[in-house]
């Protein structure tokens, strides 16, 4: 079975208006070193291209060996606005932290 | 060292988790509660209009009530709640008739509602500034026992107590960081005792999670924990979930009071559920405060029907066509839908979601759901709550304003 994020990662994620962000944390020094180079920005966009993120910063926390990722526009109006299910963005983390690591 | 505890994460938590965790933590010096999310304001927007004495958090009142006794007991803790919302003097007054016959005094902060002075493209039915600790500091410093307020930005129910209470400057800022963090870390309740942490199933006997509470020096270092007998767990994993929770630009945590640093902050494990935080770093604030701001934007409804048997995601993907067709054919055309067929081939669950500023288009797709049980495929079922709701729709419109146009002020009833 291909490695996953979940297996050197965990996260959190949440919403401030039609942004929402994600949290990633290495369980250890190697994992974060590893996705610092691994998990850009970019990357991570891409995974979420479907539901339409405009844009993603991230922010890197070493001394929580953590990153936090802002993906903006991506709750489609958010909270109130969204007909989506996930309005707010709670599920993002779990779905991020499906990703593959090839 | 003061005991700073949450038992409120949102106007929709345990009503009974204040009244537990002052029984499991009867040295809890002050308990917070929030109760007041982005779009709060605007349901009690609602509620007001039909009724102008309400606009709060009612919830609080019988929160409220559960506490009585613990104070007729002879403990001294304090309150420090948003949940006046809309109307924190009404709340406040609501709060007095069930303390009625006990000497407790009421802080009440108001001047959030900033509506008159917010030029906006939409009409705005909200428009609050997120206040700052001052308001409340002066309202405990004034002996108010129980603390009530509109819209401050959920870290000042914390920060303000250490303020009040350790004599902290409004220039010392590393120190206001350290208490900001400590009320981010405890403003949703158990979402750091192990709540929505991402191993949540490793916890043993999670209908018994704890509240947490921290206890903070007089330099702004804090541990934080929960009650003993209760389950749940605070672990470097729980409490750097809940750092990381709806931020933004971790070395720019921005607030009225603080801008606070995460780069520098250090955990340590002092026991079990345990930790301990040092290093918060603070900057001075910028001179203007967020507002959060709502406008009418619609209505939205949303139905779901449940359909069993053989290629089941494909019939709910037909029946979901078949429902908006009918509604077309009467003329409404329906802004917005959004329709999911989750489950398997053998169950599933069709939701339709839909938008538009016709409040008819939508009575109408409420009510052509339910002739599906009848006319759709053999197996539709689920159908038993009635037609779906119509809901209006607050979008959500954040700016910002001066801090200098923005006069808190505070009131002490007795």
């Amino acid at each position: 079975m291909e490695n996953t994020l979940r297996d050197i990662a965990y996260a959190r994620s949440g919403d401030k208006g039609d942004h929402a962000n994600i949290g990633v944390i290495a369980y250890t020094q190697e994992g974060y070193d590893f996705l610092k180079i691994f998990l850009t920005s970019d990357v991570v966009k891409n995974y979420f291209s479907y539901l339409g993120v405009k844009k993603t910063i991230r922010y890197e926390l070493p001394n929580l060996l953590a990153f936090n990722f802002v993906l903006e526009n991506v709750l489609n109006g958010g909270a109130s606005e969204s007909l989506r299910i996930d309005s707010q963005g709670k599920g993002l983390g779990q779905l991020l932290l499906n990703m593959k690591l090839r | 060292m003061l005991k700073i505890g949450n038992a409120s994460g949102f106007w929709g938590d345990r009503p009974s988790a204040a009244a537990e965790l002052i029984a499991q933590q009867p040295d809890i010096d002050y308990l917070t509660l929030d109760y007041l999310s982005e779009l709060t304001m605007s349901i009690l927007a609602v509620q007001q209009e039909k009724n102008p004495d309400l606009g709060y958090a009612h919830d609080f009142i019988n929160t409220l009530r559960s506490l009585a006794p613990f104070w007729k007991n002879g403990l001294k803790f304090k309150i420090i709640t948003n949940a006046g919302g809309l109307n924190p003097m009404g709340c406040a007054q609501a709060c007095l008739e069930v303390l009625k016959d006990m000497k407790l005094k009421i802080g009440v902060v108001i001047g959030d509602n900033v509506l008159d002075q917010i030029k906006a493209p939409h009409e705005l039915v909200t428009a609050n500034a997120y206040l700052g600790a001052a308001p409340i500091v002066e309202a405990l410093n004034n002996q108010a026992d129980i603390v009530i307020t509109g819209r401050v930005t959920d870290p000042s129910l914390t920060l303000a107590p250490c303020i009040s209470r350790f004599g902290w400057k409004w220039d010392e800022y590393h120190k206001l960081a350290g208490g900001t963090i400590a009320g981010h870390l405890i403003e949703c309740g158990t979402q750091v005792t192990g709540g929505i942490s991402t191993n949540w199933e490793k916890i043993l006997d999670p209908a018994n999670i704890g509240y947490p509470f921290v206890e903070i020096g007089e330099h702004g270092n804090f541990v934080i924990t929960k009650p003993s007998q209760t389950s749940g767990v605070v672990n470097f994993e729980t409490v750097k979930e809940q750092l990381l929770y709806e931020i933004g630009d971790p070395d720019n945590f921005l607030g009225p009071d603080v801008n606070v640093s995460f780069l520098s902050l250090q955990l340590e494990e002092e026991g079990k559920n345990r930790i301990k935080l040092t290093g918060a770093r603070g900057k001075p604030p910028s001179g203007q405060l967020k507002v959060s701001a709502t406008y009418r934007n619609g209505y939205r409804t949303e139905g779901t029907l449940f359909i069993y048997g053989p290629r089941a995601l494909a019939k709910a993907q037909r029946v979901g066509e078949v429902v908006i067709e009918r509604v077309r054919k009467q003329g409404y055309s329906l802004q917005n839908i959004h329709i999911d067929c989750l489950g398997n081939d053998q169950e599933c669950m069709l939701r339709i979601a839909a938008r538009d500023t016709d409040k008819k288009s939508l009575e109408c797709l409420s009510k052509e759901l339910a002739p599906l049980v009848t006319s759709g495929p053999q197996g539709v079922s689920g159908y038993t709550y009635g037609r779906p709701q119509i809901r209006p729709v607050f979008a959500y419109w954040p700016c910002y304003i001066d801090k200098t146009k923005v006069n808190p002020k505070v009131e002490i009833l007795n």
